[in-house]
């Protein structure tokens, strides 16, 4: 495969470089949400969402940056750009599907914090990918934190009645579990060729 | 010290050390996980990326401790993110201009500061009620927690995954080096493994009150 095809790309997002499990993005709704799989579902679905919209706001805002010369003002603007757009996703899913709005609740607002979503704007700039890649990067991105999350989410389920010494904390328990899907996700590295 | 009616905590030796034992960022309230597992893999990094984040707590906590008065309730968060990342663009800029080989190591993590959820956790928590002086000193207190949770991580991660610390070569030619440590899942085991230390020694200490926390 070509290495900036959109295929690749995609790919390269969604299992080779999985943006949870081989480069720590997005652990804290990782470690927070994973307790259900449904729950798991409903934020991996408003990440891709957020993702897609915040990935094409920041290719516009970079553009106008490059065009003025105002680099230096990338951060901070990504990050509000982030911000308001979080919102603006939410008001409209609110006034145009209600049950979609009641199912991810609370997820929508804190997907803010998130620095897969930065980091996923920040990537694309450096990378300087154009539209469509930025599209399928932030597809692939947004796809794998997905299914890190409810690949998670199953493994804990199965671990609930499961008995663990008293000194191991759910923290602890849920990051060896992460070392291992990471490790099994490296499986994946052949892929890149 | 008068006491100021908005200041509940006063400036004292606990201010400091809440952050570094009793509320560690990484190992106790399990915030900012981002940056400790990804730039770990060797001691160096994470000490860069220590002292950037501490320089970003401490700058943003006295300014927004300064503030504190004149930032209206609704858009603090707001107000909040664009302080950090004022000065997050700045370390951004001065460790490019300081060391281009750490600015590399580091790559978008640097940048990424401005998310680490201990910085905006501490101007909400911390900084927007206290007086100055005290959001500096419990900054630093954190800013010290989290760059020894970083060592912590990046010398077991540098020692067993390179066989050197901080460049230094430990063990001779012979050492196989251990790769899974320096490799993503490394991080997520080598901090199991420090929570699982810690959840230890807490629960030896005092047992019962272990058994509080766990319920």
């Amino acid at each position: 495969m070509q290495p900036d095809s959109h295929a690749f790309i995609f790919l390269n997002a969604f299992l080779i470089n999985n943006f949870v499990l081989a480069m720590f993005l997005g652990l804290c709704p990782f470690l927070g949400v994973s307790g259900k799989v449904k729950t798991a579902w409903n934020m991996g679905l408003a990440v891709v969402f957020v993702m897609l919209v915040s990935s094409m706001c920041a290719y516009g805002i970079n553009i106008i940056l490059v065009r003025f010369e105002l680099e230096f003002l990338r951060l901070i603007s990504y990050i509000a750009v982030i911000a308001s757009s979080v919102q603006l996703v939410e008001m409209f899913i609110k006034k145009f599907s209600p049950a979609l709005f009641r199912t991810l609740g609370i997820f929508l607002p804190l997907i803010t914090t998130n620095c897969a979503i930065l980091g996923l704007a920040l990537f694309q700039t450096n990378r300087s990918y154009d539209f469509t890649q930025s599209l399928a990067f932030s597809l692939g991105a947004g796809a794998g934190f997905a299914l890190a999350l409810v690949l998670m989410a199953g493994l804990r389920e199965k671990l609930e009645l499961a008995d663990i010494p008293d000194t191991v904390t759910q923290a602890a328990l849920s990051l060896m579990l992460a070392g291992m899907l990471s490790l099994s996700f490296m499986g994946f590295a052949g892929l890149g060729g | 010290m008068s006491q100021d009616p908005r200041a509940p905590a006063e400036l004292s030796w606990e201010t400091l050390t809440q952050g570094v034992w009793k509320e560690n960022p990484v190992f106790v309230m399990l915030l900012g996980l981002c940056p400790v597992l990804a730039v770990t893999n060797t001691a160096s990094n994470a000490l860069a990326m220590g002292l950037a984040t501490t320089f970003v707590l401490l700058c943003s906590g006295v300014l927004v401790s300064l503030l504190r008065k004149l930032i209206p309730k609704q858009v603090r968060i707001a107000c909040y993110i664009i302080i950090i990342a004022t000065f997050v663009t700045i370390t951004d800029y001065a460790i490019q201009a300081i060391s281009l080989d750490i600015y590399k190591a580091l790559g978008a993590f640097i940048q990424l500061i401005v998310v680490n959820c201990v910085i905006l956790g501490r101007a909400e928590a911390y900084a927007s009620k206290n007086k100055v002086a005290n959001a500096f000193v419990n900054a630093l207190g954190m800013g010290i927690g989290f760059t020894l949770a970083l060592l912590c991580l990046g010398i077991v991660r540098e020692v067993f995954g390179f066989g050197t610390l901080f460049g230094i070569d430990l063990f001779g030619p012979n050492f196989q080096p251990w790769a899974v440590f320096a490799l993503p899942p490394g991080g997520f085991f080598v901090l199991a493994f420090w929570l699982f230390l810690f959840a230890y020694v807490r629960q030896r200490r005092n047992p019962s009150k272990e058994e509080e926390h766990a319920a």
